[in-house]
């Protein structure tokens, strides 16, 4: 086409994704993103260099073949490169939101090093929402193996081992302890981010590859993973329960009403509904001036919440704003939206008022110190330094661990019992014979993308072990 | 005057593994909430179990108008550590309003482990008094106390001089806190250990939204996964009976809402 011609100079800037004003967002809990249209995406689709040697895929958990999509969707194949996409993620249009793209694929890709990369995470976005408007296709069947392999937790980890395992010809029964499929992408995080419709065309398209998803199942309870296995007939078992065990900050006073831990709060709202309340059953008491303490994307879901259920928010950080460890996007997000923080603070205790609900907090002033060995800030508070804080809502986001009722109820599973994650190699293989684990309960609370990279990893394993079984 | 129904419900895989003093999370309706309900009935050849549930708040006054073959949405369970059910000696096996139900299947296990079991069922009035024949059935003594005096002993105070002329080598309680809290301040006394039940506001009721915390012995548990059952000598009943306040208006709300039909969820009362 372009023969003899100067090479076309690449634009510096990316094409922006529209999204709803600030304003308009802020009082609704739609999605905050609206995704590329077919001109934006054939021009951002444009500026991909098509690299001979792609540094994109390697900055990838799960190697999506990334120049390859960007090519169908230049030449306008979507079908084509949704097919390609899917090849190694089973569910692009959850990461083509919430995956930190920018430290990620976007930060290998050549382009950056002249002006904005490739948004590869909008381009993704694009094509999976253009499936779920045009109709899934199903890859055609793989001759079974025979073989019986159990999924615990049907979130990111869990979803990615399962449409890998069932693509190989396995038969796969996925137990789920909600009463919905999607584990974190449905509690955790919210409706504005990532809408509950998505998620459950993602976990719908994973029951029409073949996989067996049931509901209301809590491992560790109606069945434990030895009995699966010996009782069940299931020769593998891939543990992806991830990490729900909230985390408190234990100070005096946190059993105080209105005092929520993160996992309630977006529970609440996310899974139950609660903004919808009472038109939907399950009610979340929300004051006017709400406290978020933490800084990770859980406290930012957790602020951005609270002020579209109309409250003041105020986010309590112990570190400044630069070790923020929620991702960039968001923060801007939520700074658009008027959040207000209050860095290097960290709260003493909480009191009440008579009726035994929230009324003030007590904090300390902190101070940061050299970094450690990983480049974070040491922290530390500043004496005589205390003040205190008006509130009548808390959120703790300060962290979540791994669910102990499978670590309690599994003989010889061994685990750390610092942070009660299960012990696994690079693979994902446990200290038990056929068992297998990955996501937040092997690593503690990480990312979406990095839990379906570990249930990749763990499949390939897992037939491979079950292949070379006699 | 609110009711009281006894379900009982197939549910296969759940019934061979339940075990008492366990509970299940019930969830009806696509904008419906979880609760969580204790397990008073456990048949695994049948793959049944049974649950008894007050008609309080929106969705159990919803439930109660189920009939025979309708099917509920999502029962989750068994959840919860089983009781402990050893050979104890004299066990004082105390419940009151609908927990009385979940009560006697344990009083039933203490039994059948070799215990000389003595039941109290405790109500507001006689009107909220149920399951006395089982009870009888299960027992080496049966007591009944109402608040009112309606029925039986007034109140709890005969605890105290039962206790006198009587050798316990355990009390299990599950009943309203108030009650688990003044049974577990007079057993204390006389030192027998005492096992209560707590129902906490839960949601997932598998350990994930900590709302069901409590203090025991001054350290933090959870509800769902440490418990439910405690030693009642060492819970802080003052926080729990707090905590379980917190949703008061909301839980008022939807049940008026739904009482006068206005609810606009567009499910009909019938």
């Amino acid at each position: 086409m372009a023969e003899a011609k100067p090479k076309p100079k690449i634009k510096k800037e990316a094409v922006e994704m529209p999204k709803q004003e600030p304003y308009v967002r802020v009082k609704n809990f739609n999605e905050v993103a609206l995704g590329y249209d077919e001109a934006m995406a054939l021009e951002e689709a444009s500026r991909c260099l098509s690299c001979v040697k792609p540094q994109c895929v390697t900055g990838c958990p799960v190697e999506v073949p990334i120049p390859e999509f960007i090519k169908c969707i230049r030449e306008q194949k979507y079908a084509e490169g949704i097919a390609k996409l899917k090849t190694k993620n089973a569910l692009p249009a959850v990461c083509g939101r919430v995956c930190p793209q920018e430290e990620q694929c976007q930060a290998k890709c050549v382009v950056g090093k002249i002006g904005h990369p490739v948004s590869i995470g909008r381009l993704e976005r694009f094509l999976a929402d253009w499936e779920r408007d045009h109709g899934f296709q199903i890859p055609p069947k793989t001759p079974p193996t025979g073989k019986k392999v159990a999924i615990v937790g049907a979130g990111p980890a869990g979803l990615t081992a399962a449409a890998d395992l069932v693509n190989l010809g396995h038969e796969v029964v996925m137990f789920e302890a909600l009463h919905v499929g999607g584990g974190v992408l449905v509690y955790g995080i919210p409706e504005f981010r990532l809408p509950k419709a998505i998620v459950q065309n993602e976990v719908t398209y994973i029951q029409k590859l073949g996989v067996d998803l049931r509901l209301g199942n809590l491992i560790g309870r109606i069945h434990t993973i030895p009995e699966l296995m010996k009782e069940g007939g299931f020769e593998a078992v891939f543990i992806g329960s991830g990490a729900g065990l909230p985390q408190f900050m234990g100070v005096p006073g946190e059993n105080l009403g209105g005092v929520y831990s993160a996992n309630e709060f977006l529970i609440r709202v996310n899974l139950m509904k609660a903004y919808k309340f009472p038109d939907f059953d399950t009610p979340l008491r929300l004051g006017r001036k709400v406290i978020v303490v933490g800084g990770g994307n859980v406290a930012m879901d957790c602020a951005r919440s609270s002020m579209r259920l109309g409250a003041d928010v105020c986010l309590l950080y112990r570190r400044s704003r630069d070790e923020l460890p929620a991702r960039k996007e968001e923060i801007e997000n939520a700074e658009e939206e008027g959040l207000v923080c209050k860095f290097l603070g960290a709260p003493l205790a909480l009191h009440g008022d008579e009726k035994g609900w929230v009324k003030s907090m007590d904090c300390i002033a902190m101070e940061l110190g050299a970094p450690d060995d990983k480049g974070r800030r040491s922290v530390k508070p500043i004496p005589r330094s205390e003040f205190t804080m008006e509130t009548d809502t808390v959120i703790v986001a300060i962290g979540q661990t791994p669910n102990p009722i499978i670590q309690r109820t599994t003989e010889g599973l061994q685990t750390n019992p610092r942070h009660g994650t299960i012990n696994v190699d690079a693979v994902g293989k446990t200290s038990l014979e056929g068992v297998y684990a990955g996501g937040d309960v092997a690593t503690g609370a990480a990312t979406v993308i990095s839990a379906m990279g570990a249930g990749k990893r763990a499949a390939k394993a897992m037939h491979e072990y079950l292949m070379s079984k006699r | 005057m609110p009711k009281i129904k006894l379900f009982e419900v197939e549910a296969p895989e759940i019934a061979a593994k339940a075990k008492p003093g366990q509970f299940i999370i019930v969830i009806h309706g696509f904008k419906g909430e979880r609760i969580p309900l204790t397990i008073s009935g456990i048949d695994p050849q049948k793959g049944t179990i049974s649950f008894a549930f007050h008609e309080v708040g929106k969705t159990t006054k919803e439930l109660g108008l189920m009939c025979e073959g309708q099917s509920i949405d999502n029962i989750t369970g068994p959840l919860g550590n089983p009781s402990e059910i050893s050979k104890f000696g004299n066990v004082l096996c105390i419940g009151g309003s609908v927990m009385i139900a979940p009560l006697l299947l344990q009083s039933k296990a203490m039994r059948d482990a070799g215990n000389s079991v003595t039941t109290v069922l405790g109500a507001r009035s006689k009107e909220f008094l149920m399951m006395e024949d089982e009870g009888m059935k299960l027992s080496h003594a049966l007591y009944v106390s109402t608040d009112d005096g309606s029925k039986g002993n007034k109140g709890l105070d005969f605890l105290s001089e039962l206790l006198k002329k009587e050798k316990f080598d355990r009390c299990v309680v599950m009943g309203p806190v108030v009650m688990m809290k003044t049974v577990s301040d007079i057993t204390k006394s006389f030192g027998i250990p005492t096992v209560v039940t707590l129902t906490p506001i839960m949601i997932d009721g598998m350990g994930m939204c900590g709302v069901c915390r409590v203090t025991v012995g001054g350290k933090m548990q959870f509800g769902c996964v440490d418990g439910p059952e405690f030693d009642g000598h060492k819970v802080d009943f003052e926080e729990l009976i707090k905590r379980q306040r917190t949703m008061l208006p909301e839980e008022r709300l939807t049940s008026e809402l739904w009482e006068i039909g206005e609810c606009k969820c567009g499910r009909s009362k019938a």
